[in-house]
């Protein structure tokens, strides 16, 4: 039955998208449309986590917005001068708390149990924090101090950005491997709150260390993987090809950089879906679904229950990783104030539960659904109160109160879904098989 | 021996007083999750949320006393308006159980699908709560604004650090242990609260018992309703009312609650000021105390701050850690489903 319903549900799901094209511009289309594809790879990532093995990740927007600092680190020109100034400092500094921290975990277990463990692990941790900061904080200061205006970060390694991608996903993993290290094993809900907590400090880490990421001042003009608009109304074999069209050479500009991007995220997607498929029909997949519907009978098969959930915790961390890296890059610009939870977290959240957790197909409808429903929601209701307050005057308190209050129908909206979903169709739209 | 006394009297002014009333703010926050979660046995996303919801009617009726004219004189207008809130929150709460949540108990729903539902309802009441007040900070505290004032102080000591007590921290101190004191007695000595507290040792046997659940769970939202609806007022008091703010304070209310034990009472208060006197203390610049205590005319060249405000989410989250890897079950015994 799913096999049938899902080509129904993916027309209807383009019917929409070309409906926008239609009735609002291309442009607007296009829009939904890549934002759609990178809101449906993050969902690939939480379904994993939580439909292949029943993981509570609700940190969603640190490992997106990890990608996003990945695009910088990677693609941006490194700034000689702030190099010169503190970079050298700023990497020992940090191999400094790295090594002080190991240190405490290995000494943890090597110090024999009749020394006080405890008092001997807190010193040491206490030397290796002030010995860090003072390394850090000349360093930072002397960054910052480079051209504040313009720069005043490190810059990064100035490497091709679809690259990016590829470490955003890594940079997410590797958080991913320390917080499941930490909290997998323990009750689900702990699980749940420790990423939830992970997801703060990273946007606080983001917003707050101007030296790696500008912090509030954002990073623009990234380098996109796509030619620019303007190079291409400047080129004569573009603009012979719009005329060819009859097409306006502007509009034809940003639609077709946007359908490159389109192109790119598309190809990304079908990776991913084609790798968890194999990977859902594989033994690996089965003994997935076997934990997850009875830990402790897979554990007496002789699984390893808690490596097979870091395993997929980091996965599932790595895929969210690679979505906002492509985010950043299609924004063209890292703006650390922007990562919200609501929006990235519990947002991704319902659009597995509403497109069907443990089923890939599900993931990626919902994302692209959940994202249409999240962008038109509000020309949609603005559309309505015009229609229904067509007799009122233009400032009549009614019209402007209900206007202003359009916005707020969003989360209404998303919340709504989620509880009718989970009442009435508590398996999503396509459910797993 | 005044310098001592100056760097006392500057830690007691910027951490020992303001980490008391956030830690009461936070106890009474935690007090609610674990509530929840004795009882009904989820982790309430939403509850940051009731908070926002009881304090924007306790906001929204004491910006009507005020208009009629209404207040308490020294005291903040607020203090009037709680019951309103608490009612407010009380039949938002009930009627989300009626629709939401009761569904969910009769087919027996596992406890990660009800967190799931949580966040739903999370998402419809933060749409609710925008489209009523918006999202802007608004102050509601009226009244007088300080017991003790910084120039007071330095006038009746004659030492030259000022200690400053506003009205807001001594009153979120005092409904705090009047909350708490009421909460106790009610779980200790009455009927009700004790089939509640069975109800919560032990379903099965609860039930054979003859206690009601539904009744159980009805007074339990109740209860929630107030502890959730005085800790958004006493934190809006305090500091200001903005919903987003109140999101936030998810991940330290969480924290108080799991560091505390989840589902012990005690524990969430415990919890609570844990949280709240770390994230102060680390947070907190100790230049001027330092520049007291150290030698005469010697002053540090930074702020001496561990850690930048910013990062207070980081220091929660850390203690969480900490007291997860060495003390699975928090500081007093919580449960484990």
């Amino acid at each position: 039955m799913t096999m049938s319903r899902t080509p129904i549900y993916f027309a209807i799901m383009a019917c929409l998208i070309i409906g926008v094209g239609i009735f609002e511009s291309w442009n607007n289309a296009l829009f939904i449309l890549n934002f759609g594809l990178i809101s449906a790879i993050m969902a690939l990532g939480v379904n994993l986590q939580w439909g292949y093995a029943g993981l509570f990740n609700v940190g969603v927007v640190g490992f997106v917005a990890l990608g996003g600092l990945s695009v910088v680190l990677t693609s941006v020109s490194p700034v000689g001068e702030a190099w010169a100034a503190g970079g050298m400092r700023i990497l020992i500094s940090l191999l400094l708390a790295v090594g002080f921290i190991a240190g405490a975990i290995i000494g943890w277990s090597r110090i024999p149990k009749n020394l006080p463990r405890g008092l001997i692990t807190a010193v040491w941790l206490i030397i290796g924090f002030f010995s860090f900061r003072a390394l850090f904080d000349p360093a930072v200061a002397a960054i910052e101090a480079v051209n504040p205006a313009q720069t005043g970060f490190l810059g990064g390694l100035g490497l091709p950005v679809l690259l990016a991608w590829a470490v955003g996903g890594l940079m997410a993993a590797g958080v991913g491997w320390l917080i499941g290290k930490t909290a997998l094993g323990l009750r689900s809900d702990y699980l749940a709150i420790a990423t939830l907590g992970i997801g703060e400090i990273i946007i606080a880490v983001l917003k707050n260390e101007d030296w790696l990421s500008r912090g509030v001042k954002n990073v623009n003009g990234l380098p996109r993987p796509v030619p620019y608009e303007i190079d291409l109304q400047q080129s004569e074999t573009f603009v012979g090809w719009m005329e060819r069209l009859g097409a306006d050479p502007v509009t034809g500009s940003t639609i077709f950089v946007k359908l490159l991007y389109a192109v790119l995220f598309l190809s990304v997607i079908i990776l991913i879906v084609t790798l968890m498929q194999l990977a859902l029909n594989s033994p690996w997949g089965r003994m997935m679904r076997a934990i997850r519907d009875n830990e402790t009978a897979a554990e007496a098969m002789g699984k390893d229950v808690t490596a097979r959930h870091l395993q997929i915790f980091v996965l599932g961390a790595a895929i969210c990783g690679i979505a906002g890296a492509m985010m950043t890059t299609l924004d063209g610009q890292l703006t650390p104030a922007s990562y919200q939870p609501l929006r990235f977290t519990f947002l991704v959240w319902v659009m597995v539960i509403v497109g069907g957790s443990g089923n890939n197909w599900g993931a990626v409808l919902g994302g692209m659904f959940i994202w249409f429903l999240w962008v038109e929601v509000e020309p949609i209701s603005i559309f309505l109160v015009n229609t229904l307050t067509a007799g009122m005057d233009a400032t009549h308190p009614i019209r402007e109160g209900l206007l202003d209050r359009v916005a707020y129908l969003r989360p209404l909206t998303m919340g709504l879904i989620l509880l009718l979903v989970l009442r009435f169709s508590p398996h999503g739209l396509l459910p797993e098989k | 021996m005044v310098d001592i006394l100056n760097a006392l009297v500057a830690f007691t002014n910027f951490v020992i007083i303001p980490a008391s009333a956030y830690g009461a703010q936070l106890a009474i926050g935690a007090l609610g999750v674990t509530l929840i979660y004795g009882i009904l046995r989820f982790s309430n996303f939403a509850h940051g949320e009731t908070m926002a919801f009881g304090t924007m009617v306790v906001l929204l009726v004491t910006g009507l006393f005020q208009s009629w004219g209404i207040s308490l004189g020294p005291l903040p207008t607020a203090l009037l308006a709680l019951p309103f809130g608490i009612l407010g929150a009380s039949a938002l709460v009930l009627f989300t159980d009626r629709t939401v949540y009761k569904f969910y108990r009769r087919v027996k729903a596992a406890p990660v699908m009800l967190v799931i539902v949580s966040m739903g309802v999370m998402f419809m009441m933060n749409g609710i709560i925008r489209m009523i007040v918006g999202t802007d900070d608004r102050r509601f505290a009226d009244g007088e604004r300080f017991i003790i004032r910084a120039r007071d102080f330095k006038e009746m000591t004659g030492l030259s650090e000022g200690l400053a007590l506003r009205t807001t921290q001594v009153l979120t101190i005092v409904v705090a242990i009047a909350t708490v004191a009421l909460l106790f007695w009610f779980l200790n000595k009455t009927r009700t609260g004790k089939s509640m507290r069975a109800y919560s040792d032990n379903e099965d046997l609860a039930l054979l018992s003859g206690i009601n659940p539904e009744r159980v769970v009805m007074i339990t939202w109740l209860v929630v309703a107030a502890l959730a609806t005085v800790a958004g007022t006493l934190y809006g008091l305090d500091k200001s009312f903005k919903p987003f703010v109140y999101m936030q304070l998810l991940l330290p209310i969480f924290a108080s609650a799991i560091v505390g034990g989840l589902g012990s009472p005690i524990g969430a208060i415990a919890g609570g000021f844990v949280i709240a006197f770390s994230e102060v203390t680390i947070t907190y610049a100790f230049k001027k105390v330092v520049t007291y205590l150290g030698p005469e005319g010697w002053r540090p060249d930074g702020l001496v701050q561990l850690l930048s405000t910013d990062y207070k989410f980081a220091v929660s989250f850390a203690i969480l850690i900490i007291v997860l890897l060495f003390k699975p079950t928090g500081l007093f015994k919580g449960k484990s489903v």
